[in-house]
């Protein structure tokens, strides 16, 4: 039997980061996909990034993943977005030539020393004594690891919905798989049902663009990848149309008709990714949605109809399509559908990734209960590492809601009772103008050096670029600029008010409206390129807010320091409310700061815990004395 | 052993203010209150309080240990969780008075069951998530409540009108924070919100909160008392006064001036408002050094007064000290009293209104009890028509702790309104935002993101 130190199931966003990552680390490395030819695959919107999610390449990036390179390597149109609504949440998005981005993958996979990738489905995972041992494929092959990520995405029991039609099968028309979700309910394992849906793709040539807005890419596009260098590159534009009184009525006569309204549907669908039809029903008073126009690779004619997620019948969705304006004579390449499938449910694993009951099992991506292909490789990349860190007998890399948006993504997932595919938001962190996507670098790439999954010599380079921005924030402390009418007038032209003592450059650079091209026109000299400008005026612009947030980080810190046994039998502790020692049995936070964060504890509850906690080191104290 | 009270035992106190009303509660409250009071309590049937119905009234009598009948009672049995405390409760109603009260009280403490702390079933009642934190607290007033206008306060703010008032803010404030967000994190989909409509919402939430804040004083002074300080010469008859106020001897009175060295301090109740009346050393110039400390005590109780009671010996010419000293009272909530009306009249209240104008005087005798209504009428006026604002149903902010709260919450929206008129992002706003959410949450204890979250999805239709 092969054997081998690290095994992942599934070849997708989440396993291919969690296999590099193991690898890397010096480990023998088998990934098992069901099929070779979808290695990274997109089956939905090939985009990566976009608020909250590009702050987890960025961080994924720092750390030694690859998904921010390939990211670059094969985007199509770049945008960034919220450029105006402030530092901490403007975000890259890229639209990615699907084809290229999974061949990129599985080159680097093909070519990784000590990782053997091989198509096979894995059926069962095999486990004694509380201990993975190894994995068994539907060819009956077996495998011997000493660790196993189980990361196989949206495949368990899967079953596709257009309309009246229900089949099984996986998405983009891949296969279901059954073995596994056996399998880890005879292991103990609760699974739940979740649900999500894609939009048809059509024939580019059907389309009539001069009834659409063009939306083009940014001019000079920045990347995901500390290693990526701003360039001019060619871009494809996206386009914008929209639904129309028509469509709304189609619809509306056909809600019968979908497997979400007709009741087909059991599994629970995301909120933030709503089909067309529950728009409608949740939206009446709103005449029309956005559509998007994405095209999905260079050399094709394939483009995402972005906005019309839909489970109504086919012949539906054409005449729906058709009335949206310059889809007139569209041809369908694919259909839309809804698709069920099983997760795990998260709470059953710990913030490390592994399983509460079985050692060396730990599970990663969509399986988790998570959307989105960032999130998968976030939670791949942090499973992959501890598995290298469980098989060195050290201490799991967890990261805090404080130092990462990864932090915040798995701590939500094993604390909070998730009800949807979880995506992540900027307004799920609590830090955000410390968790910017323009640091990462500065916040991770320790951990990437360390774990051994970042070079040296990039290590380095993170540490030049800050270091030189603190320079150049000194410097700009200690230049000074004294009133005359020439500065007055400079000031003024750009809606500032005069100055009437001698400033410095960083008191400027405080004002709002000063940017650091008004103070290279007063006269302050500076090699920095704009991105670096950025970082700098972010620094001193917000200061006091980010300071703010250092306060309550320090607050944040003290709850989590507060530790909870892990003996404690919540049943056990009275004044509990019923529901919160429920769900303290089935989560057991560490801390008093992740009890506070579980749905169902109320403040009451953790007073009642802080009582518990004080009352029983005070016990301790007294036994000691006594002893 | 004592903290690991707080769970398990059983615990029994007097529930009600003794004397008062013609009956008088012992709550008992715990696991093993239904069975410890059916060994003392006997029914007319002979019936048992485990079998009696939930809420229902059992009559009978609470016997003592040798058999006899101590008093005679009615006997409510609450199981959990449908009780005050969440827990089994029993409430034994007896006749009032301290004796039989007491008597009851001892009796039940003899059978292992321990003294409740003063607020612990309410405690219970909170950490059980019978009340929130809010209601919680205003049990803690109601317990203190020092007079009836206390008292009813805090029974309004127990029903829920603070915390109503508090959730409405805050749900407003949810409601903008779901619109930044949703923008920020949706921008492709959802439009961004008008920096001048965020201004005019700030302002409106803004506006309320300090209404509320401005009452936080009024209530402090309804739960805390109003801060009296009595001022004048020394043997003007100060002491005297207080003892009239009080209706009895507290204060020591003699005929030798600076007979008060130190500041006596008494809560007097004057038409259902708190008094804490304090008497101080007469003022003036002078050597001693003892009484000179206490005359600067008394400048500073002064200063730290809510309300000033100047008393002058109205039977001999004004003194040149009371001309400095009068003076003194420009700008504070004062009541000018001539005392000593018996002896004679030798100072005009025009006089005084000469020097500190706007400051009613009244003419009294402490010795003879005359005046007396109409300075506690005076002295009520001055309360309600400038300190207090008990117009209407307003709400008021009565706990330090909901003060600081409201406090914090409204500088954050100041400082978001600052931002948005800065020209600065959103982001920063939303922080601002989210901090004046999460402040008012303090005071009805409840947590943010949750909320945010689910009415991003609510109030907006996202999704490409
Ligand atoms: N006739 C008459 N005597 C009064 C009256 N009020 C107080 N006295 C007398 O005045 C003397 C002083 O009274 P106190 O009440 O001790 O005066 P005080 O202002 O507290 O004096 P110090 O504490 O010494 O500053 C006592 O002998 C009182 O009996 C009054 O209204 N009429
Ligand atoms: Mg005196």
């Amino acid at each position: 039997m092969e054997k081998f130190d690290v095994i992942v199931v599934g070849a997708g966003h989440a396993g291919c980061e969690a296999a590099l990552a193991a690898a890397r680390m010096g480990f023998r490395t088998a990934i098992f996909t069901l099929a070779l030819d979808s290695v990274a695959m997109m089956p939905c919107n090939p985009s990566i990034g976009g608020p909250g999610k590009a702050h987890i390449v960025r961080e994924i990036d720092a750390l030694g993943g690859e998904i921010g390179r390939i990211t670059d390597e094969t985007s199509l149109h770049v945008r960034m977005l919220n450029t105006r609504k402030g530092p901490a949440v403007r975000a890259l998005r890229a639209q990615v030539d699907r084809k290229l981005y999974s061949w990129k993958m599985r080159q680097i996979l093909e070519r990784e020393p000590r990782l053997f990738l091989r198509e096979g489905c894995v059926e069962r995972i095999l486990v004694k004594g509380g201990r993975v041992w190894g994995v068994a494929l539907r060819t009956e092959e077996r495998f011997q690891g000493k660790c196993v990520v189980v990361a196989n995405g949206t495949y368990m029991r899967s079953l596709i919905h257009v309309g009246e039609v229900h089949y099984e099968s996986g998405p983009q028309a891949q296969q279901t798989t059954h073995g596994l979700s056996r399998n880890l309910e005879e292991l103990g394992f609760q699974l739940i049902r979740f649900k999500t849906g894609t939009p048809p793709r059509a024939n580019s040539r059907s389309l009539n663009y001069d009834k659409m807005t063009a939306l083009p890419g940014e001019k000079l596009p920045r990347g995901f990848s500390f290693t990526s260098k701003v360039a001019k590159r060619k871009q494809l534009p996206c386009w914008l149309t929209h639904t129309t009184s028509e469509t709304h009525r189609i619809i509306s006569e056909n809600l019968d008709r979908t497997a979400l309204y007709g009741g087909a549907i059991m599994g629970i669908g995301p909120r933030y990714c709503p089909s067309i039809e529950s728009k409608i029903v949740q939206f009446p008073d709103k005449e029309s949605h956005q559509v998007f126009v994405e095209p999905e690779g260079w050399d094709t004619q394939e483009v995402y109809l972005s906005g019309v997620s839909t489970s109504l019948p086919a012949e539906v969705q054409m005449e729906v399509a058709r009335s949206i304006p310059g889809l007139e004579n569209v041809e369908f390449l694919r259909l839309a559908y809804a698709i069920e499938y099983d997760c795990l449910g998260p709470h059953q694993l710990k913030s490390s990734l592994e399983s509460k009951t079985i050692r060396g099992l730990f599970f990663a991506g969509q399986i988790n209960g998570s959307s989105g292909y960032e999130e998968a490789a976030a939670q791949g990349i942090i499973a992959g590492i501890n598995c290298g860190l469980y098989l060195r007998k050290e201490q799991p890399l967890i990261l805090g809601r404080d130092e990462a948006y990864i932090g915040v993504l798995i701590d939500d997932l094993v604390t909070k009772t998730i009800h949807e595919p979880y995506r992540m938001m900027t307004s799920l962190a609590e830090y955000r103008l410390l968790l910017r996507q323009d640091n990462a670098d500065r916040r991770l790439s320790r951990y990437g050096k360390d774990l051994g999954l970042l070079s040296g010599e990039r290590y380095e380079k993170v540490q030049s670029k800050w270091y030189a921005v603190e320079k150049e924030m000194e410097r700009l402390g200690t230049w000074r600029i004294t009133p005359s009418q020439v500065i007055t007038a400079a000031l003024e032209s750009v809606g500032s008010t005069p100055i009437s003592r001698v400033v410095t450059g960083e008191e400027l650079l405080r004002r709002p409206e000063i940017t650091y091209s008004e103070l290279r026109a007063l006269g302050f000299e500076s090699t920095f390129d704009e991105e670096l400008q950025e970082l700098v005026e972010t620094e001193v612009k917000y200061a006091g807010y980010i300071l703010k947030e250092r306060r309550s980080v320090e607050r944040f810190q003290a709850m989590e320091a507060r530790v909870l046994p892990d003996w404690i039998d919540y049943d056990l502790v009275e004044g509990l409310s019923k529901e919160a020692a429920e769900k303290l049995n089935s989560v057991r936070p560490h801390s008093l700061g992740q009890a506070s964060r579980i749905a169902g504890v109320s403040p009451a509850d953790i007073s009642v815990l802080m009582v518990f906690l004080e009352h029983r080191g005070r016990r301790l104290k007294a036994s000691e004395k006594t002893d | 052993m004592q903290v690991e009270n707080w769970v398990e035992d059983t615990i029994a106190a007097i529930a009600t203010p003794i004397g008062e009303g013609g009956i008088g509660i012992v709550r008992v409250s715990g696991s093993e209150a239904i069975s410890t009071i059916d060994k003392i309590f006997r029914s007319p049937k002979g019936r048992s309080l485990e079998e009696a119905r939930n809420w229902s009234l059992s009559y009978g009598w609470i016997l003592s240990d040798s058999g006899e009948k101590l008093d005679e009672v009615v006997v409510s049995v609450m199981r959990a969780p449908h009780s005050y405390t969440r827990e089994d409760v029993v409430e034994i109603n007896c006749h009032s008075g301290l004796i039989p009260l007491q008597n009851v009280l001892k009796r039940i403490l003899g059978l292992g069951i321990r003294l409740a702390d003063p607020g612990e079933f309410t405690k219970r009642a909170f950490l059980h998530g019978r009340l929130d934190l809010s209601q919680a607290e205003a049990v803690m007033d109601l317990i203190r409540a020092k007079t009836d206008k206390g008292h009813r306060l805090a029974l309004r703010q127990l029903e829920g009108d603070l915390s109503k008032s508090i959730k409405e803010m805050r749900d407003e404030l949810i409601g903008l924070l779901a619109a930044i967000e949703a923008g920020i994190d949706f921008p492709e989909e959802v439009g961004d919100m008008d920096a001048d409509e965020l201004i005019s919402a700030c302002q409106g939430i803004e506006d309320r909160l300090e209404r509320l804040f401005a009452t936080a004083d009024s209530g402090k002074i309804i739960r805390e008392g109003v801060d009296t300080a009595i001022i004048g010469r020394p043997n003007v008859g100060k002491s005297s006064l207080l003892n009239m106020l009080l209706r009895e001897n507290r204060a020591i009175v003699t005929e030798i001036p600076g007979t008060t060295r130190d500041v006596i301090e008494e809560i007097v109740n004057i038409d259902g408002f708190p008094f804490v009346i304090r008497d101080t050393a007469g003022i003036r110039h002078t050597e001693d050094v003892i009484e000179k400390i206490g005359v600067e005590r008394a400048m500073s109780l002064m200063d730290g007064a809510d309300l000033v009671i100047y008393v002058i010996d109205g039977s001999t010419p004004i003194h040149g000290d009371d001309v400095e000293l009068l003076k003194q009272l420009t700008g504070r909530t004062a009541v000018i009293v001539l005392n000593k009306a018996d002896l004679g009249i030798a100072v005009s209240k025009e006089e005084c209104t000469k020097l500190v104008p706007d400051t009613p005087v009244v003419r009294i005798s402490a010795t003879e009890k005359t005046g007396l209504e109409s300075l506690e009428e005076i002295i009520v006026e001055r309360v309600t028509g400038g300190l207090v604002d008990l117009s209407g149903e307003s709400l008021m902010v009565t706990r330090t702790r909901h003060k600081q709260a409201l406090k914090d919450a409204l500088e954050n929206l100041t400082a978001a309104k600052q931002t948005c008129l800065n020209g600065l992002p959103v982001d920063l706003v939303a922080i601002d935002i989210r901090g004046a959410a999460e402040n008012l949450g303090e005071i009805t204890g409840d947590t943010l993101q949750a909320d945010v979250i689910d009415r991003i999805f609510a109030d907006f239709c996202l999704g490409k």
